[in-house]
């Protein structure tokens, strides 16, 4: 990942709640992630990670509550929100590849491209097939690839407008230890370059060292919240506990 | 701009993922191939009553042809979750209902297109001197089924007990699209060909309506 750095952008989280009917699957979060952090979320499943990863992805609308992108100049001077909302801001990768399997890497790559007028959208596609190993493989089908190179795919696909904040959810989720090894690198180097990161992880792995904060959420609420390296790996360790 | 290049891509890799699995063509055409065949061998229609039936069998499998297509319509975008990727992705939410509708309407009209000399030849129904008005009428009714299944596929592709919910849904909305739809071709089909110019007003209005809705609401039906 050779590209230059990333404009540092933030997430703040204001009072964010979101129910489905009568359950709350976030319960009045605050949260600041700073420009260039790379925060981990820990937690049993339905603690609300997911939720919290698609609410800042824009996916989905919280019920209340106010989520907003500040830039590092305008962090320090406590301003408002740069976007209303992340469909600029952030790239997403969940453990759903969110590529079409009857499309090969490259028309995937393509097309998602020019949805987002992508400048340069050629170039900026074959750049990434290389970055992310998979130039040889660009015209072959997404269905015959393994699941480690389709997530090789769908960073490289939530990576194309060059989003200062990347969101993951489960990203290791099927991959083998080339696979986490490989995933580790790419996005260590991203959080070098200053790419904001929010990620939700089950237990430790070489992804989790990346992590210099650690939230852990429970039934909806943050119970745990730290930048201390050892309570960070505790944090992470034993998430499912 | 936005809206037109952002339906042209999506168009694009609609038609294109289509040809390569032929999952939607293949299903339909067999449909619409079968009934066809099956009803023509089990009443053996006179010349008077192909004339009088024909075009209401024509349109009911059609109709109902299109219900098994527009199922997977928004159903095969949540296998990866790929519809989260679309709407993270396109400036304008309307350009995937847009593509999506274009599709099926082409897919439609081309499995339409494939049956006519199919059913002309089982029920001894001339179609070659009123091919353009039935073109149009085809188009039509197709459009209207497509813009009107396309929204509801968004619609229960998102609920339980989805593979029932569509035909539920669809059948009845579409009744007023197979009532003039059949009253048309109806008319192309008689002894004495004539336009019913107030079905094909009827079906103008209901694509135009349906159209304006999803353009208007459409974005709130891919929320989650």
């Amino acid at each position: 990942m050779t590209s230059p750095g990333f404009s540092p952008t933030g997430i703040r989280f204001e009072n964010i709640e979101k129910r489905y009917g009568g359950l709350a699957a976030l319960r009045r979060i605050r949260l600041e992630i700073a420009p260039g952090e790379c925060v981990a979320l820990a937690g049993r499943n339905g603690s609300g990670k997911t939720t919290l990863l698609r609410i800042a992805a824009g996916l989905v609308k919280p019920s209340s509550g106010e989520l907003t992108f500040p830039s590092s100049s305008k962090v320090s001077r406590g301003a408002q929100a740069t976007a209303p909302h992340g469909k600029n801001a952030a790239g997403f990768v969940a453990h759903a590849t969110m590529v079409y399997d009857e499309l090969t890497a490259e028309e995937n790559l393509l097309l998602f491209a020019k949805l987002q007028q992508t400048p340069g959208t050629a170039a900026r596609v074959d750049k990434l097939l290389h970055e992310v190993g998979l130039y040889e493989r660009r015209a072959s089908l997404v269905r015959t690839f393994s699941r480690g190179m389709r997530q090789r795919v769908a960073i490289a696909r939530a990576l194309l407008h060059e989003p200062s904040i990347l969101l993951l959810d489960e990203p290791s989720t099927g991959l083998d230890p080339q696979g986490v090894a490989w995933l580790a690198g790419a996005l260590r180097d991203l959080r070098d370059r200053g790419c904001t990161m929010l990620m939700s992880l089950h237990g430790e792995s070489e992804i989790s060292m990346l992590a210099t904060r650690a939230i852990r959420l429970d039934a909806g609420m943050i119970v745990a919240d730290t930048s201390t390296g050892a309570e960070v790996r505790s944090i992470l360790t034993f998430a499912d506990a | 701009m936005s809206l037109l290049s952002s339906t042209n891509a999506l168009l694009g890799k609609e038609l294109r993922t289509e040809f390569r699995s032929r999952e939607l063509l293949t299903t339909t055409v067999v449909f619409i191939l079968m009934v066809i065949v099956l009803f023509s061998f089990t009443f053996d229609p006179t010349y008077t009553e192909s004339r009088r039936f024909g075009p209401g069998l024509l349109w009911l499998a059609f109709l109902f042809a299109a219900s098994l297509m527009l199922q997977p319509c928004f159903l095969r975008e949540q296998n990866n979750d790929t519809l989260s990727a679309l709407r993270l992705s396109v400036s304008d939410p309307f350009a995937i209902f847009l593509a999506k509708l274009i599709a099926n309407t082409v897919f439609l009209l081309f499995t339409e297109l494939l049956m006519l000399p199919i059913f002309s030849i089982l029920y001894n129904v001339p179609v070659l001197r009123v091919f353009g008005p039935l073109f149009v009428v085809f188009f039509l009714g197709s459009l209207g089924v497509s813009i009107a299944g396309t929204a509801l596929s968004a619609i229960s592709a998102q609920a339980r007990l989805r593979e029932l919910l569509l035909p539920l849904l669809l059948l009845p909305l579409l009744t007023p699209v197979l009532v003039a739809s059949t009253q048309v071709t109806l008319g192309l089909l008689d002894a004495s060909p004539y336009v019913e110019w107030k079905g094909i007003g009827f079906l103008v209005a209901f694509d135009a309506v349906f159209l304006t809705a999803l353009w208007l609401f459409g974005e709130y039906l891919l929320e989650e």
